[in-house]
C-alpha cells in the first residue's frame, strides 16, 4: 500500500463522515439520527482498517472489532428506546 | 498481484461507503435512508475488511479483519431491522410517494381480528 493510496482512502472516509454528521445534525426525526450514528460507527471500522494497513500492526483491528460490537449494542438500545419500551421486555 | 487485488477491493469498498453516505443525505425519508445506508456496511466496510485480509494474508491483522467482517455481516441487518421497526412504532410517517406499507397493513389486520374476537 502506497501512502498516497492510504491518504486518498482516509480522505474519502472523512468526506463520508462529514455527510453522516450533516444527517446527525439536521435529521428531521430521531430515527434519522440513529441511522446516521450507526453508519458513522461502521465508517470508523473502515478507518481502523486503513490505519492498520498504514501501521502494519494488528491492534487497530482489535479496536475495530470492539467498536463494531459497541456500535451494534448502541443501535439495538436506541431502537428499543425509539419503540417506547423498556429494556426488560 | 495480491497487492493489486487488495487495492481494487479497498477502492470498491470506499466507493460504496461514499455513495451510501450520499444516499443518507439525499434520500427523502428514514426508511429510504436506512436502505441506502445499510449498503455502506455490507458492501462498503466488508469489502475494505476483505481487502485487508487479502493484503495481510494469514497473519494477526488478516485474521482479525476476517473476524470483524463476519461479525459486521451478522449484526448489521439485525440492527437495521430493529431501527426500522423502532422508527415505525415511534410513528415516523413514510414518504408520501411510497406505495406499500406491509407492516401497517399487518398491524391493522391484527387489530381488526382482536376487535372481532
Amino acid at each position: 500500500m502506497t501512502p498516497a493510496f492510504l491518504n486518498f482512502g482516509l480522505g474519502v472516509l472523512v468526506l463520508s463522515c462529514f455527510l453522516c454528521l450533516y444527517r446527525i445534525g439536521c435529521g428531521p426525526t430521531a430515527p434519522d439520527r440513529a441511522v446516521a450514528l450507526d453508519i458513522l460507527g461502521t465508517l470508523i471500522v473502515g478507518f481502523c482498517c486503513l490505519l492498520g494497513l498504514a501501521s502494519g500492526t494488528d491492534f487497530y483491528m482489535s479496536i475495530a472489532i470492539a467498536w463494531a460490537l459497541l456500535s451494534f449494542v448502541a443501535t439495538i438500545g436506541l431502537a428499543k428506546y425509539l419503540e417506547g419500551r423498556t429494556f426488560d421486555d | 498481484m495480491t497487492e493489486t487485488i487488495a487495492q481494487a477491493l479497498i477502492l470498491i469498498g470506499l466507493g460504496f461507503d461514499l455513495f451510501g453516505c450520499i444516499g443518507l443525505v439525499r434520500l427523502p425519508d428514514v426508511y429510504n435512508r436506512l436502505q441506502a445506508a445499510t449498503k455502506c456496511v455490507t458492501l462498503g466496510t466488508c469489502f475494505i475488511l476483505i481487502g485487508v485480509l487479502v493484503h495481510a494474508g494469514i497473519s494477526p491483522l488478516g485474521v482479525k479483519a476476517f473476524l470483524c467482517a463476519i461479525f459486521v455481516i451478522l449484526t448489521s441487518p439485525v440492527g437495521a431491522h430493529a431501527l426500522a421497526r423502532g422508527a415505525h412504532l415511534s410513528g415516523v410517517r413514510l414518504w408520501e410517494k411510497s406505495v406499500v406499507d406491509k407492516y401497517e397493513e399487518h398491524r391493522l389486520s391484527e387489530e381488526s381480528r382482536h376487535a372481532k374476537a
